[in-house]
């Protein structure tokens, strides 16, 4: 920590051909220069790995030698700059004085009176202001379209068939008891809010609503994919509880009861789509969800 | 000599050569944690220079295309444009990796950095008279810091990163009464529109940088117009500064900082892998919804919202046909509240202990026991949200029910932070009335020089606690 030895300030006034005189490195110079040359070997090292292809790992490694050896030697450097005894310096208050202060405040008073008494054009430039503020705001509108009804409905309609993501149509016949599918309406396969599970339990195990049962043939049974929480796809289907779980933040909803919540953040049951089979055998859908798929908001019940 | 004619011709047409003199001779407070704020400006500056990288080479767009570069695996799928660009940097663009890896660490540490920086402000008082406009400008850095990390971490487009847009989404729906129009505006319509990752990336790259380069230039020039604070102690006093000089003291000292911030990075960027999106693959919303199976979790700064969302229990309120949904409680009134206490917080300590006086001098944390304790039950708070973020992994490692881990964490945001205040208070009052001896007074123990922890008498004789043999405990008070 001790100032290099001769390291006194060059005279500043001696003319132009001062010249300021060479230190002889001192050991812990020499150290903080032998830190400085790795850093410059491992520049060269990183151009080489470069040109060669390159490799992340070892690009890294070089990189964090070349910039910590400047570093290291920089701070190292530093220590020599600073002195034994600490620098102090006053520190004067920050406001100004109170006459100048005064003065000031004053000064603007009066130079504005001549802005602040022509009531008029105030009035007038204000409303031109509100105007243009207005103005630039209305595009502001372009920004999305108008949520309209677009929350409350999904691309599911009477007599649509279901079909997997690549397209395929699904036979009622396609689903085990304790399969699990996810299923989009036929021709919008790319429409997130659609996403439907498509499950089949045991028929005499569904304890759904009385006016519900006949959306759920051959206990084959459709509930939106989009969890009511926040919408993060319900993923986990734990056959032996008949709980369907939200991979984001673990709402549980029971499959048999009407996918109702029974643990987590969420507090509405995933909707049921009501479902039937056409007489081909395939698994067709039966109108839209009965309410709005997917997270809350503010109008959910309008 | 050439630095000299430089300098005259400069001086003869702006001057300045006054400011400058001043400004070699400045003295900065030397203390190992006004180096946290130094470290959050350093990531920025990395940030900058690696993403300006990263800009070249990523487009932004949610075009459909087929996969065809030299990732096997994922030869011939279909992924927007974002990801297969992000896919090239990794794989094909050189040192494209090692520079996307940085970027992210960088962004972690750039708001790690940030939060350490304001907890040190807040826990010794630097935020009072005359520095509360610095309070607000610091904070805001954060909040935009975050923000700016999650838009991110959103542009690569792949599964993970899709998962907290939708989150994000359905906070933004959460909004009562303009919820629907503010979440169809920001993210171009009903997720997942096309536009949102163009418009992230305009935010990304261009709005916040700027915004945040801005306050970061206001932050500095109000720490240099007011002078940066200092411990008490020594020869310090409210009306002076020590410390070293700017130059070339101090400048050194933080290049070489700067320098040894960015080969953290840089080591970090090669050595240790972070969010390798090829393994997740792409994030296209029909297939995501066939896919998201697995265990989610976002950067470090959004778990504690993700913890809350986990933890909050299923309530909604409904009224008729309208309702507040439920993740707007945990996840836009919890960060509402939490960052307007911040904001506030200078005004509500001077109000309670009706100090209205400039400070310089900073306060150690057991001088101000209330606030220390408030401090310290807001981070146990936080610490217990951030960990339920995990509570799937948890109950997965542990073999527990989730339903039961998550129990446990709702019980502890409660309990922790309680214990918390009352232990931290306790303990800064022993602190107060020991002096510079931690724990004097309680059943406690001390530490000996050798390293041995040996359980002490409570100390009846007060004057073995100035024996050599002690290890001091209280390094803030120390002379630099």
């Amino acid at each position: 920590m001790t100032p290099d030895d001769g390291d006194e300030p060059v005279p500043s006034d001696s003319g132009a051909t001062a010249v300021r005189p060479h230190l002889p490195p001192s050991n812990r110079d020499k150290v903080t220069a032998a830190v400085f040359l790795v850093a410059a070997a491992a520049g060269i090292a990183l151009l080489v790995v470069y040109v060669a292809g390159g490799d992340a790992q070892a690009e890294g490694a070089l990189l964090a030698v070349i910039l910590g050896g400047i570093g290291i030697g920089l701070v190292r450097w530093s220590h020599a700059m600073v002195g034994p005894e600490p620098a102090i310096e006053e520190r004067p208050p920050l406001e100004s004085e109170a006459s100048r202060r005064r003065e000031f405040i004053t000064t603007l008073e009066e130079s504005s009176r001549p802005v602040s008494r022509r009531r008029l054009l105030l009035g007038s430039l204000t409303a031109a202001g509100a105007a243009l503020v207005a103005a630039l705001l209305l595009p502001l509108r372009s920004l999305g379209p108008s949520p309209g009804r677009a929350l409350f409905r999904t691309a599911w309609r009477d007599g649509r068939r279901m079909v997997t993501a690549g397209g395929d149509a699904v036979a009622a016949a396609d689903l085990r008891v304790g399969n699990v599918l996810t299923v989009f309406p036929e021709g919008v396969e790319h429409v997130e809010d659609a996403a439907t599970l498509l499950i089949r339990v045991g028929p005499d195990e569904l304890e759904l609503p009385e006016e519900r049962m006949e959306w759920a043939p051959e206990g084959l049974v459709a509930y939106s994919k989009i969890c009511t929480h926040v919408g993060c796809p319900v993923g986990l289907y734990r056959e032996s509880t008949h709980e369907l779980i939200c991979p984001c933040h673990q709402s549980t909803f029971d499959v048999l009861r009407g996918a109702e919540p029974v643990f987590g953040p969420a507090t509405r049951p995933l909707p049921q789509l009501p479902i039937g089979i056409d007489d081909e055998g395939y698994v067709v859908a039966l109108g839209d969800f009965p309410e709005p798929t997917g997270p809350g908001f503010w109008n959910w019940g309008s | 000599m050439l630095l000299r004619r430089l300098l005259g011709w400069l001086d003869d047409r702006v001057g300045g050569a006054r400011f400058g003199s001043k400004a070699l001779e400045k003295v900065f407070p030397n203390h190992w944690t006004f180096l946290l704020g130094e470290i959050a400006l350093y990531c920025f500056i990395i940030l900058v220079l690696t993403g300006t990288y990263l800009t070249f080479f990523f487009e932004p767009s949610s075009r459909e295309v087929v996969y065809d570069g030299d990732y096997a695996p994922l030869r011939g799928v279909e992924m927007s444009a974002a990801y297969a660009s992000s896919l090239d940097i990794s794989f094909e663009v050189r040192a494209g990796l090692v520079m996307r890896q940085m970027h992210h660490w960088a962004a972690l540490l750039f708001v790690a950095a940030m939060s350490v920086h304001l907890m040190r402000v807040f826990f010794t008082g630097a935020f009072r008279r005359p520095r509360e406009l610095n309070w607000i400008v610091g904070l805001t850095l954060l909040v935009l810091g975050i923000g700016n990390g999650f838009f991110g971490y959103s542009l690569l487009d792949d599964l993970l990163s899709g998962t907290g847009v939708r989150v994000a989404y359905a906070s933004a729906l959460a909004i009562p009464l303009v919820g629907p129009d503010v979440a169809f505006a920001v993210f171009g319509g009903e997720f997942p529109a096309d536009s949102i990752i163009p418009r992230f990336y305009t935010l990304h790259i261009l709005i916040l940088p700027a915004i945040i380069a801005l306050l970061v230039g206001v932050h500095l020039a109000l720490v240099w117009r007011q002078r940066h604070t200092q411990y008490p102690g020594g020869l310090r006093r409210e009306d002076n500064v020590v410390g070293i000089r700017a130059w070339p003291g101090f400048a050194m000292k933080a290049a070489g900082l700067m320098f040894v911030t960015a080969a953290v990075v840089a080591a970090l960027g090669g050595l240790a892998q972070i969010n390798p999106i090829w393994a997740y693959g792409p994030f296209r919303s029909t297939e995501a919804v066939a896919a998201v199976t697995s265990a989610s979790q976002p950067d470090w700064y959004m778990g504690w919202i993700d913890g809350a969302l986990r933890l909050f229990p299923g309530w909604e309120t409904r009224v008729g046909g309208y309702m507040i949904p439920n993740p707007f409680f945990p996840g836009v009134l919890l960060p509402t509240i939490a960052f307007g206490v911040l904001y506030l917080w200078p005004w509500i300590e001077s109000r309670y202990r009706k100090d209205r006086e400039p400070h310089n001098l900073l306060e150690r944390p057991r001088d101000a026991p209330l606030r220390t304790a408030i401090g310290a039950a807001g981070l146990a708070g936080f610490t217990v949200l951030f960990f339920a973020a995990s509570n799937d992994v948890i109950a997965g490692a542990f073999e527990l029910e989730p339903e039961s881990v998550t129990n446990v964490f709702r019980v502890a945001f409660f309990v922790l932070p309680a214990l918390t205040f009352f232990i931290t208070r306790a303990v800064c009052r022993d602190l107060q009335r020991s002096g510079e001896q931690p724990g004097r007074g309680l059943p406690h123990v001390r530490l000996v020089r050798r390293g041995e922890r040996v359980e002490a008498e409570p100390a009846s004789e007060p004057e073995s606690l100035d024996d050599a043999e002690e290890h001091e405990l209280a390094p803030t008070t120390k002379e630099p």
